[in-house]
């Protein structure tokens, strides 16, 4: 019998303490800001109220970085910032900068690096999106793809602030969302348009029926005997292909490779500068998945965005702006189809069918 | 076909590189490439080259090659770790098991290089080398490991600091924006708020308790830069209760400098809350709603009150199941002091109730959309207050009157 005593096993201790990973001006103004100066696309100054300044330098990323990257950086934080840094909420990578002449040589390291300074003010910053087929199983296409493809369309817009207001994009890859698509001034969605394909011979193996009939938002699963299999049903003209089935029952896959793609949504945004917080809206109902590059996506993106930014008022965020124009212009503006889609038939749908006579013409 | 013999070769071949024309092209543009990444992690890890090859034939064919998750974590913790396989194991041998680990960030995503290093040498010795810096929930994301792996990584990460996330009806790791670490719109310490209450739930966190997932997300000022009130179950979003802090002197050189201070700040006020006469700003505080566009513009002038603290929001998730939803206002204020008491508090009451109630999946904001907002306030023993709808009631069909006896 081993008499050595395990090590001892430590668990429930939360993250590292920030304190200790902030740049010392930083720690010696935390909480004294005074103001901050807009210092060029992609460089923020702040300054205290002692008058000391930090710098920071924002730079795009693809979000899936190896550690070779991670290290560059770690490397660049070194040589310029004293060895600190941090990340944004929108994968963004900030340099953090006491010296105002660190900023250039900072840039062009990065620049050679092949990561893009920007992203601040009205420019659009980096697309928060999810994991796609590079590692999820309910995905309806890629997202890393659709972004880069995106982004290198839009690259000039990340690093200059020339745009009316801020613009926010992000991807999902399924209705799941796991990124605020639904609150974003453009967002694209992977969405599946058929019902699972039950895999009856081992669904009772692998699930259990009541949870799985219950998951469905609408009703549309019944239990059924199949082949002497239990099993379930699906009332087709009942689903609307949200997933839910699938993520508490393996046995019920939605993934099609013929029937699932894109779509593109609208005018959402979360803060609460001027207007409320928005949930976006359906733009195009249905883009077919075009791998490597999207060109479909890519287009209809770049012409939100180019209609946007020549009829937008300063400040206007995209659905601030259609909100002002109103819904057909928007249509007739863009050139996307205005289709039976477009109109709600969930829940609370009447919300938002027009009940008014303020028509434009 | 040939680039299918070159898919299936040995998983010992670090230097084995997959035919991928169609990745290849997301190369070649300005934006930074994932591709370059995964290639990058060829350098230390066999499993990327694996990845690259699965992630080509589903570029060829329009779908996912990887399995419905599988349960699989560390000892004792019940979330934290997402389990991936992939469906063709035999042709992918390096992604046969390719794991998520969720670790808590450090509030505000602040990093030392050293710290920085140090999360890379534990991946580079026992994972892919790739990760998510960061997930959208906030944490770092290290893609890729093997079930042997991941005690072994677990282990090095907690010697080093760092903890797991949660995952499943668990806790998500509470996120925050930058707060006062470098803004002066904050109204309170996020990322102490953050870290508190991190490290309070963390058995909340890596043993799910919960009918499904509950985050709680913070921002230190309406501009709400982490999503709170769309993505967090309780969102924290710092405002003032007194007037808006002004420097004349101030708005006037934004002035000078070409701020068209009636058309792009009084216009746009969304309560007509502003005056300009060309000199001189007035602005109806009592009017304000706090929305932050005349701070935004005039950032050198205008600043938050000095009566500070947050409005407290609940219920916000994406679509599934039943439909996406906005937060709405629990408590229009709280002192900043009071704030972590009143949160703890508020999330323990939530949590008692929900767990009470609540259905499977069925996330707080949904459950409030079942029974009603009054019901869900009777039950956490909060008074309703007119901040907290856009407008009373517009239909007559009212439940359970008091009548004057018993109720």
């Amino acid at each position: 019998m081993s008499t050595a005593i395990p090590a001892k096993r430590i668990t429930d201790i939360g993250p590292p303490h920030y304190e200790q990973f902030l740049h010392p001006v930083i720690k010696r103004n935390y909480g004294k800001w005074q103001y901050h100066e807009k210092v060029a696309p992609g460089v923020l100054c702040h300054v205290a109220q002692s008058g000391e300044r930090i710098y920071t330098v924002r730079a795009g990323s693809p979000r899936l970085l190896s550690i070779q990257t991670l290290r560059n950086f770690a490397d660049l934080a070194d040589r310029y910032c004293e060895g600190y840094l941090r990340f944004t909420s929108r994968h963004n990578v900030e340099f953090l900068l006491a010296r105002q002449e660190n900023i250039e040589p900072l840039k062009n390291d990065l620049h050679a690096l092949g990561f893009p300074v920007g992203g601040t003010n009205n420019s659009i910053s980096n697309v928060v999106h999810t994991q796609g087929w590079v590692h999820c199983h309910s995905a309806a296409t890629d997202a890393s793809g659709v972004v880069k493809a995106v982004m290198d369309a839009l690259y000039d817009r990340f690093t200059h602030e020339d745009l009316p207001g801020k613009v926010r994009i992000a991807m999902a890859c399924c209705l799941n969302m796991c990124g605020a698509v639904h609150c974003s001034d453009i967002a694209i969605l992977g969405v599946h348009r058929t019902p699972p394909q039950i895999k009856h011979d081992n669904l009772s193996k692998v699930c259990e029926v009541p949870t799985l009939i219950s998951s469905c938002p609408t009703g549309a699963i019944r239990s059924a005997t199949v082949n002497g299999n239990a099993s379930v049903e699906v009332v087709e003209e009942q689903c609307m292909f949200c997933g839910n089935c699938y993520t508490v029952c393996p046995a019920m896959p939605l993934n099609n490779p013929e029937t699932d793609g894109l779509s593109i949504w609208v005018g959402g945004k979360v803060s609460n500068a001027r207007s409320q917080p928005m949930f976006t809206k359906l733009a195009i109902p249905f883009i077919p998945n075009n791998p490597p590059r999207w060109p479909e996506a890519v287009e209809a993106v770049v012409k939100i965005i180019d209609v946007y930014s020549k009829g937008a008022r300063k400040y206007e965020r995209v659905g601030e702006w259609i909100e002002r124009i109103g819904w057909p212009r928007f249509f007739q503006l863009t050139g996307f189809e205005f289709t039976r889609y477009h109109i709600d038939d969930f829940k609370h749908a009447g919300l938002s069918y027009a009940r008014s006579a303020h028509i434009r013409y | 076909m040939e680039t299918e013999e070159r898919i299936v070769a040995s998983p010992e071949d670090v230097n084995r590189k997959p035919e991928t024309p169609l990745l290849d092209q997301l190369e070649q543009g300005p934006w930074p490439s994932f591709v370059k990444e995964i290639k990058s992690a060829t350098q230390t890890s066999k499993m990327p080259s694996d990845l690259l090859g699965q992630v080509e034939l589903s570029y060829r064919e329009k779908q996912g090659h990887w399995k419905h998750g599988g349960i699989v974590g560390v000892r004792g913790y019940g979330g934290g770790v997402i389990g991936r396989y992939s469906d063709d194991p035999e042709k992918f041998p390096g992604v046969s098991q390719f794991h998520t680990i969720r670790v808590n960030q450090p509030s505000g995503w602040f990093y030392s290089s050293q710290a920085l290093r140090t999360l890379c040498d534990i991946w580079e010795r026992h994972g892919s080398g790739l990760t998510n810096m960061h997930g959208t929930t906030g944490d770092v994301v290290l893609m890729g490991a093997t079930t042997a792996e991941l005690e072994p990584t677990f282990n090095e990460l907690t010697a080093a600091g760092f903890d797991l996330g949660g995952s499943g009806s668990a806790m998500r790791t509470p996120s925050c924006c930058v707060g006062e670490g470098r803004c002066e719109w904050s109204c309170y310490d996020t990322m102490k708020l953050c870290n508190d209450l991190t490290q309070q739930y963390q058995d909340e966190i890596h043993r799910p308790p919960f009918p499904y997932k509950f985050k709680i997300k913070m921002s230190g000022c309406p501009n709400d830069c982490v999503a709170s009130a769309a993505r967090s179950d309780l969102a924290i979003i710092g405002t003032w209760k007194d007037s808006i802090q002004q420097d004349d002197a101030a708005v006037a050189q934004h002035a000078a400098e070409g701020v068209d201070i009636q058309k792009d700040v009084c216009d746009r006020c969304p309560t007509h809350a502003m005056d300009w006469d060309g000199r001189r700003l007035t602005i109806r505080n009592e009017d304000c709603v706090r929305c932050m566009h005349c701070i935004n513009v005039l950032h050198k002038a205008l600043r938050p009150g000095k009566e500070q603290g947050a409005v407290i929001l609940v219920g916000a998730k994406a679509p599934i199941i039943q439909g996406a939803l906005l937060a709405s206002v629990l408590i229009p204020f709280v002192p900043k002091e009071e704030l972590h008491e009143t949160v703890t508090e508020l999330v323990s009451r939530i949590w008692d109730f929900w767990g009470e109630y609540g259905k499977n999946r069925e996330r707080v904001g949904e459950l409030i959309q079942r029974v009603g907002l009054p019901a869900f306030l009777d039950g956490i023993g909060l008074d309703p207050v007119p901040e907290m709808v856009a407008a009373p009631r517009d239909n007559p069909y009212i439940y359970a009157h008091e009548t004057g006896g018993e109720k």
